[in-house]
Formats: structure tokens, sequence, C-alpha cells
């Protein structure tokens, strides 16, 4: 099978390892990888802030990169939830009934990665080992946006060694919301006030999730208070194995 | 004195401050976050646990939201319809075009009334017009029967919750406010005498006014009936006790037929306080000779109902039934509580609809109040999608600031600006990144993180650190790799 990656923006500049953990978990699932190297961003910030028309050129762009693509994967549910949610809507707002059609032939081969790997691969155990105790912060996008449901559990349950926490309120967001973590910051701060205190009461060592964008969020508040705990992306725990442990662990 | 001196919340879209700045004292005041919370976390178990035993929920769900629907795609008609029925039986209507002109049709029928007082049912459209107020200017003291409202009049407070204006108040401040304007010294915080005393007072009210205002839940179209929900029977008391009643609501408050109603009260009570019926159901239709008001009066009220109405994508805005559930779902508001939102409706569904409106005068802020986590389009009983009219209401916003010259150096415009420019051709995107490095580098302290950041990024900063530039992208580390051929891969 052959998948081709849209890493995001975030990911590609801030996060390579999550992006290098999806190579090395989906070559060992046997998937034929490739890698656009014009892509840029899905224009998530630009629609959620405003930003029409610039948002409209982000995903005309990656129509356009990847309508020949046999699958798309991407690390991340929030993005996915963008192209899904946002796409038809900014398609049919411009007028471009071109784009919206080569879309909606395109949409149904756009993964987020647990999806892809259930879904598609049709795989639960994907021979991960990583020997730590984690909790799973879901985000609002992988819930409510693009419904992921149980597929994080289904494939973090089947890894060897780990033990896997129950977060509390996991319905509840962190407060990042994009640049609402900026033009809102007290507010945002206040809850993830809120969401850190569910997660360091887990007492795991690793919060893991769908997305690096929740997991910044709360990571970065992690690094200000010296807490005992580290933000890891879901990619990595299941692309770690005894001989090749995830980055983070190093 | 103004507002920003004395914290008092302003629930004026065109007096209020900025959201992010009206949130701030609220979030140095952990006892109101605290009431907040408490209340929030109480309505929300129940809510739940009711949603749970209705296996038909998401069913009740889809037809609510295609009734509303279908009602607002005819406006008009079941309007029309409702006048001719509710003229038919008695009832007296009135069109209101915007607030003000709803206040002088409520004024000229209590100076017909030579009305001095009057006692009202919780309506939140009567907050909408400032009515209370104007009253009072004029020489009529509107005295409130709901428990929640009396407390907020009593103790000069604002409502912070539609269904529960006085969620943020606890039980020891009740008993606070009623000590000190009922003058009961010695009344304890027990609810049972805190309610006493809200009976004793309010019941003086009921015997001697003989006019009474109230809102609408729903206005039935097939009938010319109103409907209004409540839970503590002060309503009921207003509408069998006093001579003349007026009526204020909402336009978009129409359902075409009586048996609607049954779709409505199956989730409205559930979704609001999470209990299966709320305690008091009240449907009353024009005059009935010799029960309740002999004089009924019915203000319609436009005040941009009819601009919502007009556009494709708000038009869902209307859709609402004033549940509240959005507030209580959503965690913007279980943090900041309903003040900051500087308006009479808070929260999600505030967010939307305040702008709206102020036909996007004030309240500008609004649509940016929220994190986009989708918990209120989930909790709405007739499926109103918040998120994508808050998007398209941030859309709007954005057309009118991105024109100001004030904004050219804005750094959120000037960056999202230059950030599309980025975007567009991956060798900028991958010069961005390269000069990003060296540009965060100044700020990266040794142990490879940012702790503190200039302009925009200060805001991040206040709260979080953020991990340096890593000293490889992932597009740099994949050409890096080569082109080598995947062995595995089959």
């Amino acid at each position: 099978m052959r998948a081709s990656l849209f890493i995001t923006c975030y990911n590609d500049t801030l996060y390579p390892e999550t992006g290098r953990a999806v190579v090395s978990l989906l070559e060992r699932l046997g998937v034929e990888l490739e890698f656009h190297p014009k892509q840029t961003c899905c224009g998530q910030m630009h629609a959620n802030t405003g930003f029409r028309g610039e948002a409209f050129s982000q995903a005309k762009r990656f129509v356009r990169l990847y309508q020949d693509a046999e699958n798309v994967v991407i690390p991340s549910s929030s993005c996915v939830s963008m192209i899904r949610e946002q796409y038809p809507r900014l398609f049919e707002e411009m007028g471009n009934e071109e784009l919206r059609q080569q879309f909606a032939a395109l949409s149904p081969r756009v993964y987020e990665l647990s999806e892809f790997i259930i879904d598609r691969l049709g795989v639960e155990d994907v021979g991960a080992y990583f020997p730590h105790r984690v909790t799973y912060h879901a985000s609002c996008h992988s819930l409510r946006g693009i419904h992921l449901g149980d597929r994080p559990f289904r494939l973090l349950g089947k890894v060897r060694g780990m033990k896997l926490i129950p977060l509390p309120h996991l319905d509840r967001c962190c407060g990042f919301g994009g640049t609402f973590s900026v033009k809102n910051g007290e507010v945002s701060s206040a809850m993830l006030t809120v969401k850190l205190q569910d997660v360091l009461a887990t007492g795991a060592e690793y919060c893991t999730g769908p997305d690096n964008s929740c997991l910044m969020h709360m990571g970065g508040a992690m690094h200000r208070l010296y807490a005992d705990m580290k933000t890891i992306h879901m990619a990595e725990i299941l692309a770690s194995t005894q001989e090749s442990p995830a980055e983070a662990t190093l | 004195m103004s507002h920003a001196a004395t914290n008092q919340p302003v629930l004026d879209p065109k007096l209020a401050l900025p959201f992010p700045q009206a949130v701030l004292p609220v979030l140095r005041n952990p006892q109101l976050r605290k009431n907040v919370a408490h209340a929030i976390d109480v309505i929300q178990a129940k809510r739940a646990r009711l949603v749970e035993e209705k296996p038909d929920w998401q069913e009740l769900r889809s037809a609510a939201a295609a009734i509303r629907m279908h009602t607002l795609e005819n406006l008009g008609s079941y309007l029309e319809q409702f006048e001719a029925n509710c003229t038919a039986r008695g009832g007296i209507v009135h069109w209101a075009a915007d607030a003000e002109e709803a206040r002088r049709i409520i004024l000229e029928l209590l100076r017909e009334e030579n009305a001095s007082e009057v006692i009202k049912i919780k309506t939140m459209t009567s907050a909408e017009i400032q009515l209370n107020p104007f009253l009072q200017a004029s020489g009529i003291n509107a005295y409130e029967t709901d428990l929640a409202e009396i407390i907020l009049q009593l103790g000069e407070g604002e409502p912070s919750h539609i269904v529960v204006p006085a969620l943020h108040v606890n039980r020891s401040q009740v008993r606070e406010i009623f000590a000190r304007r009922m003058g009961l010294k010695d009344l304890s915080d027990d609810p049972k005498e805190l309610t006493n005393a809200a009976r004793n007072y309010l019941r003086q009210k009921f015997l001697k006014i003989p006019t009474a205002i109230s809102g609408a839940n729903f206005l039935i179209a097939e009938t010319g009936s109103i409907g209004v929900v409540e839970s503590e029977g002060n309503g009921r008391m207003c509408l069998t006790l006093p001579r003349t009643m007026i009526t204020l609501a909402g336009v978009e408050k129409v359902l075409p037929r009586f048996q609607d109603l049954e779709v409505m009260l199956q989730l409205l009570a559930r979704n609001a306080t999470g209990e299966r019926m709320n305690p008091y159901t009240s449907l009353w239709t024009g005059v009935t000779p010799g029960d309740g008001p002999q004089r009924f009066h019915v203000v319609l009220l436009d005040n941009e109902r009819s601009s919502i109405l007009a556009r494709n994508k708000e038009r869902q805005t209307l859709k609402c039934i004033r549940c509240g559930a959005c507030m209580n779902a959503c965690p913007v508001y279980r943090q900041v509580g309903g003040h900051a939102y500087g308006s009479v409706y808070p929260g999600p569904i505030g967010s939307i609809l305040t702008p709206q409106l102020m036909q996007m005068h004030y309240a500008k802020t609004l649509p940016y109040a929220s994190s986009l986590c989708g918990a209120c389009y989930e909790a709405c009983p007739t499926k109103i999608n918040i998120p994508e009219v808050l998007l398209d209401l941030r859309a709007q916003v954005t057309n009118i600031e991105r024109k100001q010259f004030s904004r050219v150096l804005d750094p959120m415009y000037l960056g999202l600006r230059i950030a599309n420019l980025i975007f567009s051709r991956a060798w900028m995107f991958h010069a961005a990144q390269f000069f990003g490095r060296f540009g965060l580098g100044i700020f990266t302290r040794k142990d490879g993180w940012v702790h503190s950041l200039p302009s925009v990024g200060g805001e991040w900063t206040q709260t979080r650190d953020l991990r340096g530039f890593p000293s490889q992208t992932f597009h740099g580390w994949w050409a890096a790799r080569g082109a080598k051929p995947n062995k595995e891969a089959k």
C-alpha cells in the first residue's frame, strides 16, 4: 500500500521526531511512503482566525498537491478536521465548483494516523514496546471533529510494557485553540491549569495524544512548572520498539 | 465612574470591555469561579444522566433542528398565523422593530393601566431591551419574581446565565443580600429559610400588583397560544392573579403546531437543568373570561432578528430555544462565567448572537472567545453549529478590521499576512523555517527551551514555555535520508 504523508507545518518545523516516528511506524507496517516536498500548511490557522481568502489558497494548494495520492496520512486530528469539515465550505463559499468536486473525490482518501492504521491497514497491534505509564489526552477535534472514537485506545492498548492510565474529563478542552491561546491568553491559561490538574494527577510519566498542538500547550506548561511529566505524540509511542525506543525517552 | 474602576459587570455590548480584558477581574476572583464551576458541574452531571436514559436523544435533536429550521424558513407566514389566532382569542398583538419601539409599546400599555408597579416572569428578552432600567426611569417599578432574578435585583447584580442567572452567587451571599434588603437580621443560610424569606417577599407583590410582564418560551402559530416553562411556580402566579399580562417575545420563538411541543418539551428541561420535565409548564391562549388576566398583549420583537434570518449561514442562530446547555458545556464559560461576555446572552450562543444583534458594530471580540472545542454544538438541542457560525463571524470581523489603518502593524494581522505568503510557496516556507531558527534562537535558553517572547509571543510565554527549534526540519531529514527504496515495503 502507498501513502503520501502530509506532515503539517508545525510538525515539520517544531516536531520532526513525530514525522520520523510516523515514517518508521508505517514502513514497519509495510506501507510505501511518499513525501511531497512542496507541502506547507492546511490553512487552519487562517480559517480559524477569520482569514477565509488566505485559508482558501492553502486549501487549494492541498487539493492540487494530493489529488493523485492513493492515500494521505496526517498525524494531526486537528488538521484532518480542518480539511474534512472546512474545505467543502470554503470551496462552496468561494464558488469554486471544480475544486469542490476534486476535493470530494480526494476526501475519503485522507486519513488521520490512527484511522489509517485501523480502517485502512486493518491493524491494531503495531508491535510497539513502550515500558512506561502513559495517559492519553483526546484533542477536541479528534473527539468531536473527526470522531476518532476508541481507535487510539485500541492501538495504545496493544503496546507492550505500557500502562495506560485513564484521564478524567477526557472530553474537556486543554485551552489551546490555536490563536485563541494568544488572543485570549489568560482564559486559555486558566483552562490549561484545570486540564493539567487532571493530567498530572494520573501520575503518568508521559501524556500522549493525536495532536502535537495540545501537547505543545500542555508540555509547555509542564516544562515551565518543572512538572514530573513529558508529552509525546501517539505516533512516537506506536513507533517505539525494544531495539529503537522513542527519541523522547532517550 | 467607569466600569473598569469598579469591576462591576456591564451587560451592554456598547459599553462592555473587550472579552480578553473583561475576564481579568473574574480570573482573579476564586470565589466566583468556584461558584460557577460548582453550579455547572452539578447541572452537567444531572443532564448527562437524563440524556443517557433517552435512547432517542439524537432523533429528538434532529427533529427539533428540523422543526426550528422549517419555522425560520417560513417565519413570516407562521407569525401571521400566530397573530390571527391570538387575536381571535382576545389577545392584542403588537410588532416592535427594535428595542426602543418595544420599550415604548410596553410603557404605553402600562400607562393605560395606570401602573406604577409591575411583576415579571423571568424573561431574557426584557433584559435584551433593558426594560427594567427604562421602566424605572419612567417611574414604574418592575419586580422580578423568579428566585434567581430576585437575588440579582435585590443584590443589584447582573445575570450571568440565561437559565440560572444567579449561578455565580452562592448561598451565603444570598443570605447576605436577603438579610440586608429584607431587613431580616437573623436570617440563616438554610435553603428553607431563604426560600421562605423570598416567598414572603413575593406574596406581597403577587397580591398587590395587578399587572404582569412575561417572556415566552414558545409561541404556537396553529393555536395562538403562548408557552412558558419554569421551575418555581412564580410564573404561574403571574399568569393567574394579575388583571393584565404583557408578553414580550422575539419573533423567532414561534412553533408551527401545538404538537411540536412534544419534541421541544422533551429536550428543553433535560438539556437545560437536568430535569425530566420542568415543574411548571404554562400554556395560555388569548383571554379566557373569568380566568386569568382579562387583558392580554403580545409584543413581538424583531431587533435585528430579520437581518440574521436573511443570512444563510447565520440563520441557524435563531433556532435557539434558550436552554443554556451550550454555556454549561463550554470550557471557557466554566472558567469565567457569564459577565465577561458583556451581554445578557453569554456563553457560546451569546458569542454568536450578541455581535449579530449589534450588527457587528460591537462585541467584536466575542466570536474569538472560544477555543472551537465543539462541546456547544454537541450539547445543542437544535443542532446549531456554533463553531461554524463563530468562524463566519470571525471572518466578518477580520474583513472589517483588516481594512483599518490602525491594524496595518497589528502583530496578529501582520503575522497572518506574512504566514499566508510563506505558506504559498514551499521555498519561502523553508526559508522562513531557516530564518525562524535564528530568530527564535536568540530567545532560546541553554536548556533548549524558550521561556520568554516579545509581542504576541509573550501571550504564549506568560504561562507556557516553548521548545526551541530542532536542528533539522522533517523535510530536511527526509531529503537527507534520500529517496532510498523502502526495502520492507510490499
